[in-house]
């Protein structure tokens, strides 16, 4: 009984922490976040339409997730450059940083949409 | 007020002698690494002297005939080629079956040559991509090398690598194969992954994509790629080095190359559903787990970090368990555990032997012997310790890579001999790195050790190695400031750097060895690339650079050349009609397409088992029985290859028992022990009937009796066992001049059948009886 009470007491105390330590993040990177949040959900989204409609035209199914999957990844790679918490990343300016974002998301789509059929 | 005034201009002097210095070696760099490229294009331009500019062996006319089709009907025609002229009456997808990087990349360099009205033909462009290929992956060897150890380490392996015999061997003027494109392209997109590492630029991750894009177009081998990168990413995580610059590396090459490595018609879905893809998949899953779980240690108090440690593991350590016992359960249904034929040999090399034996009878995937490491890589083997022991100090991500590359490439190697190839720019870079580490340390001795300029080392260790980078600073920061106090400034920093250099020059003069050993092991290394270079000179002179189609023998009485394949397939092309169907074995089906414009019934492309099988049989089977086999496929004329008149040892009497293997694989009827007499093939008076009957001892020896009365085989050194005998459903119509190539037309089929005559009352009997016979256990299905 107690061992259940502090094991739930723990997973309280972790959640509170887990969203104090959240909130204090910067606004800009709260924004990538849901980003990638909804990125991923989309993915998740195309999955479960897939598994109930069955994959026959299977590149585009592959070309959709793969293009969620690779926005989230590229979003993720752009929060770790512009974050001033980031050691290694301190002299590249975050101008630079999104410019590369765009870059790689140009590629990314023209690839998208040459395998989308 | 004159020292300041000295020290105020020996500030500017510092600056500019550092400046000049970097620039006069960066321009001798440069100079280095054109002298590089042109002397990888240059030492594999002997065969185009002693022969001529003539495409080799037998893949690169596939090659070449793709190529011109491409250069003559456009890039849409050549997505949806359909070729009929091979492989009758299946045909091939050319379109969806080739690797098109190398058929791309000369076709646009052909066509960017002919727009720049310089009229090279296809053939010209053909022969000499890969020399310029071979340049390229040199450059691309330096700066790969560049990134692990620095600019010394790079030009030593950009050199040993334009060299190496191992690369020529695969890459000489004429040998238009995938791998004269394909090394360059891995060597670049290795580089680029390094960079990216090194640096954690998105740019470069999107560069390393396009890259590695370019090597799945190019060849088979980007396996390779696909998961010796994601090693390397574990071996980076489980060794404590992850780092956000990996994520940038990793990820966004998973996501991009697998999208456009699915853009190939060849890979297609294979990029997301073969095994060779899913190490990558794997690391991809647990490179994001561990990022996560960086990134909550990183925003939570170290007591929380273990409550939610121990919550995750409890809840997740089911979850896993059930996704990992669902994904075994997949791959284990299949037969072959999801890898493809050819992967599936180099994890277990007698494979091939036990199931595959068409894959098992090529001789470039036989494992290699002991000497072909020293004619390959020569002086290197000895080089390549030495560098893995330089990679490890100081041990950087990118000289783990080095060292994990050449761990894999060398057992790679050991497996098949073809992928010696791989492993040589390994090898190249470890050299390299050891070579320069090596005359670092003689020669700094040496300059440490020179009476006379030891008073003068002391500023050149300020100037050089009391890091530069601190110097341009100070120097950027007194031209800030320049104005105000100028004086000060350099004072501070002459006073700082005058205690420093002192120091570490001592230091190194301790570390420096003997003056006299250090002379001679200079000129040691220096003889041992001198070798080297003779070697690989020597090798890409005689050893590798005979074209094959054409060869050459040297006797007392001069310099013979035997050109009998292109005789036979110009006869072909200019004695039969277009639509003639010529039947030989395998080896031989690139080449007649390409240069004989016939169709041929199987080629090198080994696709389909049951169909070479079927010409296997046709071959050792008897006259009448071949001829069925053959009159079924349409074929018009079989074309033979012999050696035995002049000793040319890859001739189809050699080959036949892969032709008995493998036709026995498939039909039954065909037994290997009806051929061997004590275990061996013999020809001789000793050959069993079995053999002395069949098609490929009928039309290799045909008329051999009349060449010089004994019937003597100077390949098998013995005289044939049957001389004298007559062809009953074939006609020999060419003999090359030294009757290397044997062309045979089949008869048709005679108006009349002896002894059977065809009367309209007893049909229905006849037909009933042949039937009857046929459904009587007989196992010929040619019958």
């Amino acid at each position: 009984m107690a061992r259940e009470k502090s094991s739930k007491d723990n997973a309280k105390a972790l959640f509170h922490s887990l969203r104090s330590a959240y909130a204090a993040t910067p606004v800009n990177l709260k924004i990538i976040d849901l980003y990638v949040g909804f990125a991923v959900f989309t993915a998740l989204i195309q999955v479960v339409y897939m598994a109930s409609v069955g994959s026959f035209p299977f590149n585009s199914f592959l070309s959709g997730v793969l293009s969620c999957v690779g926005t989230a990844v590229l979003a993720v790679c752009l929060r770790i450059q512009v974050n001033k918490e980031n050691k290694e990343f301190k002299d590249l300016p975050p101008e630079r940083a999104f410019a590369d974002f765009v870059l790689c998301n140009l590629v990314l789509h023209l690839v998208i949409m040459n395998f989308l059929g | 007020m004159a020292a300041p005034e000295s020290s105020a201009a020996a500030v500017p002097t510092l600056y500019t002698n550092n400046a000049l210095r970097n620039a006069f070696g960066g321009v001798l760099a440069f100079f280095i690494l054109l002298l590089i490229g042109v002397m990888a294009f240059s030492i594999r331009l002997f065969s185009v002297i002693k022969y001529e500019s003539v495409i080799h062996e037998f893949d690169p006319y596939f090659n070449y005939r793709v190529t011109q089709f491409l250069a003559k009907n456009g890039i849409y025609e050549f997505w949806n080629w359909f070729d009929d002229r091979t492989w009758y009456p299946l045909g091939r997808v050319i379109g969806g079956t080739v690797y098109p990087g190398l058929t791309l990349t000369a076709g646009t360099i052909w066509w960017l040559l002919n727009s720049l009205n310089i009229p090279l033909s296809v053939e010209t462009v053909c022969v000499f991509t890969a020399p310029i290929f071979s340049a390229f992956a040199s450059w691309a060897t330096y700066l790969l090398t560049k990134e692990v150890k620095g600019t010394g380490a790079g030009l030593t392996a950009a050199a040993l690598l334009a060299m190496v015999p191992s690369y020529i061997s695969r890459s000489v003027a004429g040998s238009y194969d995938n791998e004269a494109v394909a090394i360059f392209a891995l060597i670049f997109t290795f580089y680029l992954y390094i960079k990216t590492l090194n640096t954690g630029s998105l740019f470069y991750a999107t560069l390393n994509s396009i890259a590695y894009f370019y090597m799945v177009c190019s060849w088979g081998g980007y396996t390779f790629i696909i998961n010796l990168i994601p090693m390397h990413v574990l071996l980076c995580i489980v060794t404590g080095r992850f780092s956000s610059r990996l994520y940038i590396a990793y990820a966004p090459l998973v996501v991009l190359g697998t999208l456009l490595a699915a853009l190939v018609p060849v890979v297609g879905f294979n990029a997301v559903m073969t095994s060779e893809h899913f190490a990558s998949f794997l690391v991809f899953i647990i490179l994001h787990v561990v990022a996560f779980v960086y990134y909550i240690k990183g925003i939570l108090t170290p007591k929380m970090f273990k409550v939610a440690v121990t919550l995750v593991v409890s809840v997740g350590l089911a979850v896993c368990c059930a996704v990992i016992a669902v994904l075994v359960a997949l791959v284990a249904s299949s037969p072959t555990k999801g890898w493809s034929g050819r992967s599936l040999s180099l994890l277990d090399p007698t494979y091939a032997s036990k199931y595959i034996p068409i894959i098992a009878s090529v001789s470039e995937h036989q494992p290699p012997t002991w000497p072909s490491y020293f004619m390959d890589i020569n002086v290197l083997a000895f080089l390549v310790p030495a560098g893995i022991i330089a990679c490890f100090s100081p041990l950087s991500d990118a000289s783990s890579f080095v060292v994990l590359y050449i761990a894999t490439s060398v057992y790679f190697s050991g497996v098949m001999v073809r992928l010696m190839l791989v492993f040589a720019p390994a090898a190249c870079i470890t050299s390299g790195i050891a070579l320069s580490q090596a005359f670092d340390v003689f020669t700094r001795s040496i300059k440490f050790q020179l009476p006379g300029i030891a008073s003068n080392t002391e500023v050149d260790a300020a100037e050089t190695s009391s890091s530069t980078a601190e110097a341009q600073n100070d120097v950027e920061k007194s031209e800030e400031t320049s104005k105000n106090r100028p004086s000060k400034k350099s004072k501070k920093k002459e006073k700082e750097e005058k205690p420093l250099p002192k120091a570490k020059a001592e230091k190194k003069r301790l570390l420096a060895l003997p003056l006299d050993s250090s002379v001679i092991s200079l000129l040691l290394l220096i003889l041992l690339g001198a070798l080297y270079v003779v070697h690989c000179v020597w090798a890409a002179a005689e050893a590798y650079s005979a074209p094959s189609i054409v060869l050459t023998s040297r006797s007392h009485d001069g310099l013979h050349v035997f050109d009998d394949f292109r005789e036979a397939y110009a006869w072909l092309r200019h004695n039969t009609d277009v639509d003639d169907k010529v039947a030989s074995w395998w080896d031989y089906g690139y080449q007649t397409t390409a240069m004989a414009n016939r169709t041929v019934i199987v080629d090198n492309n080994t696709w389909n088992n049951t169909h070479i099988a079927t010409v296997g049989t046709a071959m050792s089977s008897p006259e009448k029985a071949a001829w069925e086999i053959f009159h079924s496929l349409d074929v018009k004329y079989v074309l033979v290859v012999f050696g035995g008149l002049v000793g040319y040892p890859s001739d189809d009497i050699n080959k036949f028992l892969w032709m008995v293997r493998i036709g026995g694989g498939v039909f039954p009827h065909i037994k290997e022990p009806d051929y061997l007499r004590d275990g061996q093939y013999r020809i001789d008076s000793q050959a069993t009937p079995t053999m002395l009957n069949c098609l490929m001892y009928k039309l290799s020896y045909y008329r051999f009796v009349e060449t010089d009365g004994k019937a003597f085989d100077r390949v098998r050194q013995t005289e044939i066992g049957k001389k004298y005998f007559k062809l009953t459903h074939f006609e020999e119509v060419f003999t090359t001049h030294h009757w290397m190539v044997r062309i045979y037309k089949l008869k048709p089929p005679k108006n009349r059948i002896r002894g059977k005559t065809k009367k309209p009352k007893t049909k229905t009997s006849t037909t009933s009886s042949r039937a009857k016979r046929s459904g009587t256990g007989k196992k010929n299905p040619w019958h």
